[in-house]
């Protein structure tokens, strides 16, 4: 009997990257598109699978109560906000971020790196970037011993960047994606969607519906 | 064959570098400065926990106010998570000794260096490790997170004091290996259960045996037969770090030596599209040796790829460096494993990527 441990390999990791930058596409999002970076620390000595990260960038912060925020920028500027352009009307307020997802080849899974700035380019700490989060991703990360945030090392980009731990994800994604069977191995191009519509939910990235319906 | 060496671990647990360290001419207050701290600091520690020893030397030269330390080596921030041991082999390709640092106490570089605040941030670092650790030996981090409290106290005790017994009187609690005589390499059924099915592999008694690695690789695109002319690293974007599992199996066939296990990580990076020519091989003789005792198809197979390393052209050199020697590359890498590794249970590898004037891939 197979058990499937929740983690996936990194030619699977490649190409559950290229399903989901086609789900991204196909289902139609303001929001940009994801980009593939690979590693060239190594110059020509690297090509390698799984090596590299799925990026988007410049991404505007919704504050997590939207009607508040609505109404804040309406009184503030008296002109209206039109949520689907993702234009800020109260640029002071507004906090950009960029997400990254890498594969970790210890517990063979993704992995989400993310910053935040302020629009004057100054790095968000990360009491700056709970007060984004909505309250339920606030509960999630102080209750849940295998969500957290730290910040390590980029692995690429070797600086400083906030990460969720990925320790508990085979466990959750196994969940996911097995709970009505439990010795099925679910195929894996859909990984990484369905993993992404449950850690942007953490993170405050906002996940077009498409991507939710099952893998 | 013995796989484990007390005396080799003693080595390693009792290795330290001098390091003479300067305060940094922006922190000094007195007139004349003060001279630098004459300091050991051991191979498996970090620099972090010699800050209450240093900071004696320069307290009376300080600024008021609050101290946020790092170091420097020739101004290349040094990132404090990463053991001062493999600091000092992949920063000075030609060992300096006394190793010459800079300490700050003012003036964090918080865009290069994650922050650190003493003691325990470098203790939440390393039981951080050990759980990766963990979860490449056996699947978890159970053994790490069920840890009692006191013994865990006592485990990170013992790594500050180079305590060698007290930690391993710890550790053997924890299931972590050492790697035993059964473990060798069959590659054939790894490679043949990879072709044949898309898909995941198969968890349980089936499942591969893998170790712990982290790799710093260097590119240094010159002739590493000269080391002292390799230049000061100024950047960490030129450093590879590859955090890593190696896999191998517990069969039979020939012990997996750590030139294998190398070239396990190293050739993933090389195109798999890559096209072979077993004229150009380079290394044939060396593949041979590896594979002595091994007649199966899979051979052909590691001949194959062995000449896809040897497509960098015959001119690039590899110099691994792990605990500041240079090992036998043939030695088993449950060897090199067992009694190498940093407390962290993770074995930290230094490779230097140039060329090499005896023309021949190492």
């Amino acid at each position: 009997m197979y058990q499937w441990d929740g983690t996936l390999s990194p030619s699977e990791f490649d190409i559950s990257v290229a399903d989901l930058c086609e789900r991204w596409r196909e289902v139609g999002t303001s929001l940009p598109q994801w980009v593939w970076l690979p590693d060239r620390a190594l110059g020509a000595l690297s090509c390698n699978v799984a090596a590299g990260y799925l990026a988007i960038e410049n991404i505007y912060h919704q504050n997590a109560s939207e009607e508040g925020s609505f109404e804040e920028s309406i009184s503030r500027d008296e002109e209206p906000f039109d949520e689907a352009t993702l234009v800020p009307s109260n640029k002071n307020d507004m906090h950009i971020y960029d997400y990254h997802i890498l594969y970790s080849f210890t517990f063979r899974v993704p992995v989400l790196y993310f910053r935040g700035y302020q629009s004057d380019g100054c790095p968000l700490k990360l009491v700056d970037i709970e007060k984004d989060l909505p309250a339920y991703s606030l509960k999630l990360l102080r209750e849940s011993k295998w969500a957290f945030i730290t910040q390590e090392d980029h692995p690429y980009l070797h600086r400083p960047w906030y990460t969720l731990h990925p320790c508990g994800t085979g466990d959750w994604m196994k969940f996911l994606l097995c709970s009505d069977a439990p010795n099925k191995i679910p195929p894996l191009h859909g990984y990484l969607s369905a993993w992404l519509s449950v850690i942007g939910q953490v993170v405050g990235l906002r996940i077009p519906i498409g991507l939710f319906k099952s893998v | 064959m013995e796989l484990c060496s007390e005396e080799a671990m003693k080595y390693v647990w009792e290795g330290a570098i001098p390091l003479q360290i300067h305060l940094h001419e922006s922190d000094v207050t007195t007139l004349p400065p003060p001279p630098p701290a004459l300091v050991l600091g051991p191979r498996i520690g970090y620099l972090p926990l010699l800050v209450p020893i240093i900071k004696p030397y320069f307290s009376g030269a300080l600024p008021p106010g609050e101290d946020t330390v790092w170091f420097d080596y020739k101004g290349l921030p040094l990132k404090w998570y990463v053991p001062l041991g493999v600091l000092f082999d992949l920063l000075c390709a030609e060992p300096e000794r006394p190793w010459n640092l800079t300490v700050h106490f003012r003036g964090y570089p918080g865009e290069v260096l994650t922050p650190c605040e003493g003691e325990e941030t470098v203790k939440w670092s390393y039981i951080n490790s050990l759980k990766e650790a963990a979860y490449v030996i056996n699947g978890n981090s159970k053994s790490i997170m069920n840890m009692p409290q006191a013994d865990q106290f006592d485990l990170w005790q013992s790594l500050i004091k180079g305590d060698m017994d007290g930690y391993h009187r710890i550790s053997s609690r924890l299931k972590l290996g050492p790697v035993g005589e059964d473990c060798i390499l069959n590659r054939a059924s790894s490679m043949q259960s990879r072709q044949a099915t898309d898909e995941p592999e198969i968890v349980g008694s089936n499942r591969p045996s893998r170790l712990p690695v982290r790799l710093y690789v260097r590119n240094v695109d010159q002739d590493l037969e000269y080391l002292e002319d390799v230049q000061t690293l100024d950047n960490w974007d030129s450093v590879s770090y590859i955090n890593r599992a190696i896999e191998f199996h517990k069969e039979g066939g020939n012990y997996m030596t750590l030139k294998h296990a190398m070239r396990n990580i190293l050739r993933e990076i090389f195109s798999e599209e890559a096209s072979t020519n077993a004229n150009e091989l380079d290394g044939t003789e060396e593949a041979d040796s590896a594979y002595r005792d091994l007649e199966t198809t899979s051979m052909k197979n590691d001949l194959v790829e062995e000449s896809t390393f040897g497509r960098q052209g015959p001119n690039k050199g590899t110099l691994v460096r792990i605990q500041g020697i240079e090992p036998d590359l043939d030695i088993p890498f449950a060897w090199v494993v067992n009694n190498l590794k940093n407390p962290d249970y993770f074995l930290h590898v230094c490779v230097y990527v140039g060329t090499s004037s005896k023309a021949k891939a190492k």
